[in-house]
């Protein structure tokens, strides 16, 4: 099997993110549909929380090319 | 990273990308290559524009100072006195260079002749995150006093004393020394991803276009191609996310040294 092991480590990485932003726009369209009015309210919360949770998985994915 | 081509006659092997695109030649001296020149350009760019937008200020604003308004005001708006509060005022010339700068730096990834990201290299996010972790630690600092600033950091009021010795070298680790890295590491490797997969969609449609022969290249190339251009489209809208993410996390890590009530 060729390839590299890197790749792999990315691979399960990038479970963690994808189940957590999955999460965090669960919330986000809960919030949304009992409020609409809440909406621009939470946009700029989701789009934070977004960003953090996938900050690891492009650290993931950003360390398996350079290391 | 090599690839066999798909079709039976091919004229060169499919070099794919990989960090070896992200380095340049020299063009002049040691320091001038390519990133540095968007680098110089987008200083220049974002330095005239903001110059120009607030020269005249007149009640009915132009097109040039109403856009300058709009970036100004949105930082304001949006990120200072969500983030910070009141005393947010006195950042917002900070954090709308910081924006614009980190705008502009991404944005020249999809420029078409430039296309490439100056913020993909990681010294431009490190220094950035450099100075936004000076600013949050002096902030603090000042307002707390040396030793207050990390006795409140370390030891936050209303957690059972028990929890202290475990709580400490984690919330200091997570302040002093994560803060920054993530901020630098989270920039850096959002524009890297982005600009290999540009790379690599439109460089293989390349080759599978022009340099294979058949129906399965051709199709297999269109096919790249198209989603080559959905996703410069998809990553001018992450370049923009990723300066507003940055300029909002250094406004929320000012906000933290200044109320210090958890």
């Amino acid at each position: 099997m060729d390839g590299s092991l890197n790749m792999v480590g990315y691979g399960l990485a990038a479970i963690g993110p994808g189940v957590g932003i999955g999460l965090i726009f669960a919330a986000y369209i809960s919030g949304v549909a009992r409020q609409p009015e809440a909406r621009s309210v939470l946009q700029g919360i989701a789009i934070l929380g977004f960003a953090l949770a996938e900050a690891l998985a492009i650290i993931g994915i950003g360390l398996a090319f350079a290391l | 990273m090599r690839r066999r081509s798909l079709a039976t006659e091919a004229s060169e092997e499919f070099h794919a990308p990989g960090p070896a695109d992200f380095e340049f030649p020299e063009l002049w001296g040691t320091f001038l290559t390519k990133p540095m020149l968007i680098i110089i350009l987008g200083t220049v760019v974002v330095g005239l524009f903001f110059y120009y937008a607030a020269r005249r200020g007149s009640l009915v604003p132009g097109k040039l100072q109403f856009a300058g308004e709009s970036v100004y005001g949105f930082v304001r708006n949006q990120i200072a006195a969500d983030a910070i509060g009141r005393e947010g005022i006195k950042y917002v010339p900070y954090l709308a260079t910081l924006f614009a700068f980190i705008a502009v730096l991404n944005i020249a990834g999809i420029v078409p002749f430039v296309q490439f990201p100056a913020t993909s290299r990681i010294a431009i996010p490190l220094f950035l995150a450099i100075i936004s972790w000076v600013i949050f630690n002096y902030v603090g600092i000042k307002r707390q006093g040396f030793v207050g600033y990390f006795k409140n950091m370390m030891f936050p009021p209303g957690v059972p004393k028990v929890i202290y010795p475990l709580l400490s070298p984690i919330e200091f680790l997570s302040t002093v020394i994560f803060r920054p890295v993530t901020l630098t590491l989270r920039l850096t490797f959002n524009m890297f991803a982005g600009h290999l997969v540009l790379l690599l969609c439109i460089l293989g449609a390349e080759f599978l276009l022009i340099e294979t022969q058949g129906v399965v290249g051709f199709a297999a190339g269109s096919v790249s191609l198209l989603f080559g251009i959905v996703m410069t489209f998809f990553e001018g809208f992450i370049q923009l996310l990723q300066a507003y993410v940055f300029t909002l996390l250094s406004a929320i890590y000012i906000g933290g040294a200044l109320t210090y009530e958890h």
